[in-house]
């Protein structure tokens, strides 16, 4: 059993949306760098215009540190007992209307969508919205975390 | 790589060519700073001993971003995902050497949608360890 049991009226919650995030491209190029990916059309305008993308876009992956931020502000709620210590990411999904791309500007907001018990494992999951500042959907990310109870 | 794939063109059933991707603890210091994750698991090995692991593992997401990268290259547009999700099911092990690790992914093409939607089902290992279950890319073809 966990020593602290998770809150389960936070099931449903949803948490304040992130402060607008600039997606630029020296991001974008640190990032496809960092996972080794050599694709132009992360890096290059002129390779993503002939791809059909007005500038760089973001591979898939790289919602994960916008939504983060947000997803962080659920997870850290000391209201929902989560004990960080203990947790390792179970599963991780994105639902995409769009890639990223440069020069977007969006927030990110996060809800509790599933809280679960599994023997001694609690498993919360968090869905979280990309969007435009003009209200344009990117992206929803789901993650998966799981809390290791305490023997 | 090899142009990009068509939807006319692609058979339910088809096992797509593994491609394997190396990960050193350099891979995971970068990924540290681009993706904001400092966890310490991912860059101390006393750390990550005294909690239990073997080594300096990965992070979670460095490794589903090669898999990412797998099914953008097969479809030829690093846009074209429309969804995409996997289950972390063991750490990918990054020794203190110059060799590092590897990840090896492979697909199967499981199933033709409506849209020109093509469903991927992914594999992902790191020596004898599977490290992604239930993995899953739903791209768009031409």
């Amino acid at each position: 059993m966990s020593t602290v049991g998770i809150n389960k009226d936070y099931l449903g919650r949803t948490f304040p949306a992130t402060s607008p995030y600039e997606v630029s491209r020296v991001k974008i190029a640190e990032f496809a760098e960092a996972i080794g990916d050599p694709n132009p059309v992360f890096r290059d305008r002129d390779a993503a215009q002939a791809a059909g993308y007005p500038d760089v876009i973001a591979p898939p992956t790289f919602p994960v540190v916008i939504a983060t931020a947000a997803s962080g502000r659920a997870v850290a709620d000391p209201g929902l007992g989560l004990n960080y210590a203990m947790v390792v990411h179970g599963e991780q999904r994105f639902e995409y209307s769009r890639p990223l791309r440069a020069g977007d500007v969006v927030t990110a907001q996060s809800a509790i969508s599933g809280i679960r018990e599994v023997g001694p494992m609690t498993m919360l999951t968090t869905e979280t919205q990309i969007r435009t500042v003009d209200g344009e959907h990117i992206c929803t990310g789901f993650s998966t975390l799981v809390e290791r109870g305490a023997a | 790589m090899s142009g990009p794939a068509r939807y006319a063109d692609v058979a339910t059933g088809t096992a797509l060519p593994a491609v394997s991707y190396p990960v050193t603890r350099l891979s995971l210091v970068k990924y540290c700073g681009a993706s904001g994750d400092f966890n310490v698991i991912h860059w101390n090995e006393r750390i990550a001993r005294s909690v239990g692991l073997p080594d300096v593992i990965a992070h979670g997401m460095f490794t589903m971003a090669q898999a990412g990268r797998y099914v953008t290259d097969w479809a030829g547009d690093a846009g074209a995902m429309v969804e995409f999700g996997v289950r972390f099911s063991a750490p990918v092990v990054v020794p203190d050497d110059d060799a590092g690790a590897t990840i090896q992914v492979s697909g199967t093409v499981e199933e033709k949608l409506d849209g020109n939607r093509v469903v991927l089902g992914l594999t992902a290992r790191s020596g004898e360890a599977k490290v992604l279950t239930r993995a899953r890319a739903v791209v768009r073809l031409p």
